[in-house]
């Protein structure tokens, strides 16, 4: 469990219809117009964790170049959380869909 | 020579949108892609839509210039074939190779202005992979883009100007910056003095920014190493070695990294650029004449060519647009173009001067220790390096080095690690930056799904 | 000019050179290995990493199963193991032609001792229920394995010095002689030397050599294309590969997904490049999701390429020169040298230290090239550079 506050913090608030996605098996509300990576940083500290040693990560240079902020879709899909806008509907993790779930 | 040139500019910054512009002027239909959902680039990016965000206050000295270009490009749009969050991923005898909503197709050119701007060049130190560690140009773009400050007390580490532009954004949205800590001694500053008076609008601009974070009490510090980000599992506090040696301890939960800009190069050089090592900004470059030509039918503009900040991309992309214009055969004003060279000329030497005056902290990096986790996408610790280039027929050049260790291998293909493992390769061969190699860009400069490439023709 | 004696030149620093100089070093010849740039840089660093042993050329089998023997222990002869698993390797049908042609490829490879096993679309979707359902039939050969080509021929090159050979790296060859009872070989440095055997295992810039002596072979320069995918749950055990050529892929432990594609592209051995067209990635990546759908989101990272030697019968020359005697001839492995690369290295040690080896080596005598040779069906397949 994630007992650390949101990383980031809103400075100003925002209009739009609201959405809601699911991360890691919970509702999170967004607005539209809002990044993957933004709507999930402002309510946790992190966004995956490393392949090889299960190092917590963030994103890091928050423009699409370091490719550190890549989530799982629920079908075994990837995205960039900080060049992908939320969409209504979203089911995303932070660490991929089991294998067996994978092997079908 | 073809009659309708098919002419694409890659880039909608403040360069590709001013090559746009003129080569638009001249009556020549312009393809712009961008990989950016709105059009501005990195330092002029607009915010999302919906956001209460007042850009004026955000730009601060820059808000006419921001509102001005993007009041351009609104006029310009209906002349242009605009194509937003599209990724150029390959470059290959004059056909660009795209990503477009998770389909690949292809686009030839006969002139192609690559206005592929920059990212944050970075120095690592003990922690900065911990979640709440960000890019300089990162914690500007959650502001701009998404409203959001990366943290609740921020500081801002490395060596450059804007890391006292970005704190008084901040500072401005009630984000609590903790210090503006930079590598670089303030006698450095005061050398690179006369080079940085060739723009004195700019040096008052930088300077006011210092002062503006010094009046409200931030702890302002030159000259500083930067000891260890402390943490578990996310920033509790930066540790830094000030100027006299005395360790400081600054809680925090978010730091704001960076020591100037990295072009991003890989583009021009799959295009056909020349890299050549820069001495001054210790990154390898493209290489091209005045006007930003670097072969034949490629031209360059921007901070993806030269780092000049968006005045110089402004300049410079009017004056790739002349050149391609020049050699389509076509009149061209030449006082004007004569005039963006000068200005061009002078900006860019501004930042050679600030290259200066905000040094790539090259000792502290060959001096890291072994643990410091030098590639973030396949976990490679500078340890690794050093222990592959000590064994027998061991590796001493770059690419080598990736082939043996792995890093600058994954997803990112080394534009983060690139400049620090070039440092770490010619500290441990004891030879020239230069003569340590260069990662080589390859196709897809991104990462690209298996399904853009779709079924089988 | 300095003036140095050796038993035995090496020209090339790749897979071949260097398990050549490892096991001449271990008869306690005096041995120097000259490369134009580091050892492994080309197809020795830089191909797949397959060490497969089903649907060989049907004359190879005695040098590729003592080659694989000597890769099963790897570990023990150089102190490293360079990744080498025992992953097994599946080799698919997609129609009745090609299964009738993957049943011939079994039945060379039982002949020869090895274990197939025959494997039908429902055991094929139990056993490996993320492949696509296109195939009709499989064979799975369970000795067959893979390693990891960046380290393997530094780590061999390593083992060799430590046994006492000279390692020469960024040092061009300027011209080979013959010279009494020996060779001269002089580099374009200043180096000297005098040897009583030379071996010539310079890929695909072999044939110069050859041709000092007389001898030639039409070689084609060219880079197998691969790539490689980001991290992704470990699933896929063996390698696997489409008998119509259309696609080869293996996953490692760490995830990443590397796989190859063809038709091999035309390489530049004169700017030592060798480029991956854009549309050949998309190629390989729409055949590695038509095979393994589940990858279809898998995201490639990365491409390489390097330089290795084709013959157009598709096989390599291995043997003693027939116009020089004490001349040796390793090269044109035409994308399938990694796996026999040691066999050779022995093989070529026995020829030199003992006049003869016990594993028959006459169908890849480079004398074949003195009448035309047929162009192979793999090579037609395979290759679009000629």
């Amino acid at each position: 469990m994630d007992d650390h506050a949101g990383q980031f913090v809103r400075a100003v608030s925002r209009q739009g219809p609201r959405i809601t996605l699911h991360f890691d098996g919970e509702a999170v509300e967004a607005s539209e117009g809002e990044s993957v990576l933004a709507v999930l940083l402002t309510q946790r500290s992190f966004l995956r964790r490393t392949e090889f040693g299960s190092e917590p990560r963030a994103g890091f240079c928050l423009m699409g170049a370091c490719q550190d902020c890549w989530v799982w879709s629920d079908t075994g899909g990837r995205l960039r959380a900080c060049t992908t806008n939320v969409t209504e509907g979203m089911v995303l993790r932070s660490q991929p869909p089991g294998v067996d779930a994978l092997r079908g | 020579m073809p009659c309708v040139a098919e002419i694409v500019v890659v880039g909608a910054g403040p360069a590709g949108i001013n090559a746009a512009e003129r080569l638009c002027a001249h009556g020549h239909r312009v393809v712009l892609v961008d990989e950016g959902r709105q059009a501005g680039g990195q330092g002029y990016r607009r915010p999302s839509p919906g956001l209460d965000l007042d850009m004026a206050a955000v730009m601060g000295t820059e808000a006419g210039k921001y509102e001005a270009l993007h009041a351009r490009f609104a006029r310009l749009l209906p002349q242009i074939d605009y194509r937003p969050q599209t990724l150029v991923w390959a470059v290959e005898d004059h056909v660009l190779h795209l990503v477009q909503a998770g389909v690949a197709s292809t686009l030839r050119f006969d002139a192609l202005v690559l206005a592929t701007g920059a990212m944050d060049k970075i120095a690592p130190f003990p922690g900065w992979t911990l979640p709440g560690v960000f890019t300089l140009g990162g914690a500007q773009v959650a502001l701009k883009d998404q409203g959001c400050l990366v943290g609740r007390r921020v500081a801002f580490v490395g060596s450059s100007p804007l890391l006292a532009l970005a704190a008084a954004q901040y500072s401005k949205l009630g984000g609590k910056v903790v210090t503006i800590a930079d590598t670089t001694p303030f006698v450095r500053k005061l050398a690179a003095l006369p080079a940085l008076a060739l723009s004195p609008r700019a040096l008052w601009r930088g300077l006011s920014y210092l002062g503006g974070a010094m009046l409200v009490g931030v702890p302002v510090l030159h000259g500083v190493t930067p000891v260890k980000v402390v943490g578990d599992g996310h920033v509790e506090a930066l540790i830094l070695r000030d100027r006299r040696g005395r360790e400081r301890r600054f809680p925090c939960d978010a730091i704001a990294l960076g020591y100037g800009l990295k072009p991003e190069t890989q583009l021009a050089e799959l295009a056909g650029a020349t890299l050549r090592f820069d001495e001054a900004f210790r990154l390898w470059l493209p290489q091209c004449d005045a006007d930003g030509r670097a072969a034949p039918g490629l031209y360059l503009a921007g901070d993806g060519a030269a780092i000049g900040g968006a005045d110089a991309a402004e300049a410079s992309g009017g004056l790739a647009a002349l050149a391609v214009l020049a050699d389509l055969g076509e009149l061209v004003d030449e006082g004007g173009r004569l005039a963006l060279r000068r200005r061009l000329a002078r900006l860019r030497g501004f930042q050679k001067g600030l290259a200066k005056a905000f040094a790539w902290p090259v000792a502290q990096i060959r001096a890291l220790p072994d643990e410091v986790m030098l590639c973030r996408c396949e976990e490679v610790r500078i340890g690794e390096i050093r222990q592959a280039m000590a064994q027998q027929l061991g590796p001493v050049e770059i690419n080598r080095v990736k082939a043996m260790t792995r890093c600058g291998m994954g997803r990112c293909q080394g534009r983060v690690c690139g400049p620090a493992l070039q440092e770490i390769v010619a500290g441990t061969a004891g030879i020239a930056g230069e003569q340590a190699g260069r990662l080589r860009a390859q196709a897809p400069v991104k990462p690209i799904a298996l399904a853009v490439a779709g079924e089988a023709p | 000019m300095s003036r140095h004696a050796a038993d035995v030149v090496i020209v090339g620093g790749g897979l071949i050179g260097v398990w050549t100089a490892f096991f001449l070093a271990r008869r306690k010849q005096r041995v120097v290995l000259i490369d134009k740039g580091v050892v492994g840089a080309q197809s020795s660093g830089t191909n797949f990493g397959n060490l497969r042993l089903q649907g060989r050329f049907p004359g190879q089998y005695p040098l590729s199963l003592r080659s694989q023997s000597l890769w099963e222990e790897i570990a023990a002869l150089i102190g490293e193991d360079c990744e080498f698993a025992r992953t097994g390797h599946l080799y698919l049908a997609y129609d009745d032609e090609e299964r009738a042609k993957l049943e011939g490829y079994a039945q060379v490879s039982e002949s020869h001792g090895l274990a197939i096993e025959r494997l039908g679309p429902s055991e094929l979707r139990k056993r490996w229920p993320w492949l696509s359902e296109r195939a009709v039939a499989a064979t799975f050969s369970a000795r067959d394995a893979t390693a990891n080509p960046r380290l393997v021929t530094p780590a061999v090159a390593r083992a060799a010095r430590a046994l006492g050979v000279t390692i020469i790296e960024n040092s061009c060859v300027s011209d080979v002689a013959h010279s009494g009872d020996g060779f001269s070989v002089k580099t374009a440095d200043g180096a000297h030397w005098s040897c009583g055997a030379l071996v010539n295992a310079a890929g695909a810039w072999a044939v110069a050599i050859a041709e000092r002596f007389g001898e030639t072979a039409p070689i084609v320069p060219a880079g197998p294309p691969q790539f490689v995918t980001e991290p992704f749950p470990y699933l896929i055990e063996p390698s696997i590969q489409a008998i119509d050529g259309s696609v080869i892929f293996r996953q490692i432990p760490r995830g990443n997904i590397i796989l190859a594609g063809y038709p091999r592209t035309a390489a530049d051995p004169v700017n030592n490049r060798a480029p991956v067209p854009p549309a050949k990635t998309l190629a390989a990546m729409r055949a590695l999701a038509r095979v393994a759908p589940i990858l279809a989101q898998c995201h490639v990272i990365r491409v390489w390429s390097g330089i290795e030697g084709y013959l157009p019968d598709m096989i390599p020359v291995i043997g003693p020169s027939l116009t020089m005697p004490g001349l040796f001839h390793a090269f044109g492995f035409c994308g399938h040298g990694f796996q026999i690369g040691p066999g050779v290295g022995l093989c070529l040690s026995e020829m030199i230290v003992d006049g003869a080896t016990s594993t028959p080596l006459e169908p890849f005598s480079i004398g074949r090239f003195r009448e035309s040779v047929a162009v192979s069906e793999k090579f037609r397949k395979e290759f679009d550079g000629a």
